[in-house]
């Protein structure tokens, strides 16, 4: 659906992107992540043709962004990340204008706009004017754009910013929804929503691709090590040389314990599972009784930071 | 196609946001004030017979000002409000050339210059119930007025395509229209070959033949020169954002 190979944009000197390669299948719903001027939107502007890259090629739905970027264009839709609007335009308005520009065609106009209009909640308020929406429906007016003339894509840039919670939260399961039969790039600094909502994670950092998998793998490949979290009932100095000592044990720093009286500890282990014996049993006899002791998961948070860490101290 | 939809939605836009009506009703107040003037004044002068051809004159030449005081601000919107709305990025990833973008807002000003323009012909209508008017002058002089307002609105648009600041934009094409205007003031400090030279580049110096009621071809070709300087101009403007890239 996507294929880009070797992408390369430089604004005068400054390095936009450098040798960005990958491909992006019918139907996933990709994260696109990346710290603060990473990438990303240089990335979406020459998906969406907005310029043409410096070096290498990208295809969309088959056609050149360079060479055919009329056709790339009516396969997409674009949610850019400042939402804009015409404020003197109302919702129905705005939309049919959005709709001819789009080139849809006449007849199903009208259809299509009532249709992205109930896709997106907006229909009670077609007739406002779009200077007097708040923040939510603004974008969702901008998103019902984006979903005129049926696009395959959907790239969306910081989609839910400035939404509330339950907007939120509204909006990601809208995503997923649309997710079901069209391929989507989210954008976005908030990962728990690519968590919740992609099936496939792209990490790029200063330009560059760091990472391309499902959440699920990156998070497993990233944790060569477990952590687990040990509260026990006691106040022992020694005990934490003493894990340390422990064949297997990476790290142990203290933790907050919960409970009071209680000592608590983050070990970083190597995957294995007798560990988790021979810490309970030291901890027991050396320290006191165990209060809680559980395995700490890595978030997408965790692996973000990892890769990213990791890459810039290369 | 493109160009189509985008000249609706200027068009209704102009008229939406009243810009359309207190700029068309301060032209008409103006105009009309401008041709009473003129018209009483050329009578007490010659005191019986009314020379209409030097009316038109001084009416034509007198729209000419007005014009130039006004087109700048019907064009300055047209793109600066777009970037300053970042609507621009969008219309940049919809199926549209730049050339359709910048003929449908050209033409949208072009509409309110010619409605402009053509609510001014009832001056000349009323008058012609009293008096036996010549209308070749008049058609020469309206045609003249009307090369030269669409020349302001292509020198405004591609102006306006520079900046995100819509006073900048109109305070620019002043700029640039003045420098047109006073290309030819210089009579003191050049010499009669320079000032020649210069003259074919007078924007203001074409209207005269028209309000003679002649239309030279010279005159003509003039403008379409002008319009194609400026469109070309208007669409590395455009295209500016693909080699420089904006953030």
């Amino acid at each position: 659906m996507i294929e880009v190979e070797q992408l390369t944009k430089y604004y005068g000197p400054i390095r936009g992107i450098e040798d960005l390669s990958f491909r992006i299948d019918r139907g996933d719903v990709v994260g696109l992540l990346g710290p603060n001027g990473s990438g990303k939107t240089t990335t979406m502007r020459i998906l969406t043709c907005f310029f043409p890259p410096t070096r290498g090629r990208a295809l969309v739905y088959g056609y050149d962004v360079v060479k055919n970027p009329l056709q790339v264009r009516q396969h997409i839709g674009y949610l850019p990340e400042r939402v804009p609007l015409y404020p003197d335009m109302d919702i129905r308005e705005y939309l049919r204008f959005a709709a001819s520009a789009k080139r849809v065609d006449p007849a199903k106009r009208t259809a299509q706009i009532d249709e992205v209009m109930a896709v997106c909640g907006i229909v009670d308020m077609a007739n406002r004017l779009i200077g007097a929406l708040s923040k939510g429906y603004r974008q969702r007016v901008c998103l019902a754009q984006a979903l005129l003339n049926k696009p395959e894509i959907l790239i969306l840039d910081e989609p839910t910013i400035g939404l509330d919670p339950r907007q939120v939260s509204d909006f990601r399961s809208l995503i997923k929804n649309l997710g079901r039969d069209r391929t989507i790039i989210l954008c976005t600094h908030i990962l728990p929503e690519v968590s919740e909502t992609c099936n496939r994670v792209v990490i790029i950092h200063k330009g560059r691709l760091i990472a391309l998998d499902t959440p699920q793998n990156l998070q497993e490949k990233i944790q060569m090590y477990g952590q687990i979290y040990i509260q026990y009932y006691g106040n022992n100095p020694r005990l934490e040389g003493l894990m340390a000592g422990v064949p297997g044990v990476v790290t142990v720093e203290a933790a907050e314990a919960t409970f009071s009286g209680a000592g608590a500890f983050n070990i970083q282990v190597q995957k294995d599972e007798t560990i988790l014996r021979e810490l309970s049993a030291l901890v027991h006899t050396e320290g006191g009784p165990i209060l809680e002791m559980k395995k700490l998961n890595l978030t997408l948070e965790d692996v973000f930071l990892e890769l990213v860490t990791k890459e810039e101290a290369k | 196609m493109g160009t189509w939809h985008i000249f609706r939605r200027e068009v209704q836009s102009y008229f939406q946001s009243f810009i359309a009506y207190v700029i068309i009703s301060a032209f008409l107040l103006l105009a009309g004030y401008f041709f009473y003037t003129d018209l009483i004044m050329y009578i007490m002068w010659t005191l019986k017979k009314v020379d209409f051809e030097k009316i038109w004159e001084l009416y034509f030449n007198d729209i000419r000002y007005m014009m130039t005081i006004i087109m700048p601000l019907i064009t300055m919107r047209l793109f600066a409000e777009e970037k300053k709305l970042g609507t621009i990025e969008l219309l940049w990833t919809y199926p549209l050339r730049d050339w359709e973008l910048f003929a449908g807002k050209y033409l949208s000003a072009l509409l309110m210059l010619v409605i402009m323009l053509g609510l001014t012909l009832t001056y000349p209508a009323v008058t012609s119930l009293l008096f036996q008017i010549d209308l070749r002058p008049l058609f020469a002089g309206y045609l003249g007025l009307f090369l030269m307002g669409s020349a302001f609105i292509i020198c405004g648009v591609t102006i306006s395509i520079l900046t995100e600041n819509q006073i900048v934009a109109a305070l620019g094409t002043y700029l640039v229209l003045l420098l047109f205007w006073f290309l030819t003031w210089n009579e003191a400090v050049a010499n009669p070959d320079m000032i020649n030279i210069l003259l074919n580049f007078s924007l203001f110096d074409r209207l005269y033949n028209f309000t003679r009621g002649a239309i030279d071809l010279k005159d003509v070709v003039f403008f379409i020169n002008f319009h194609l300087v400026f469109a070309v101009l208007a669409l590395l403007a455009l295209s500016a954002r693909k080699w420089r890239g904006i953030q």
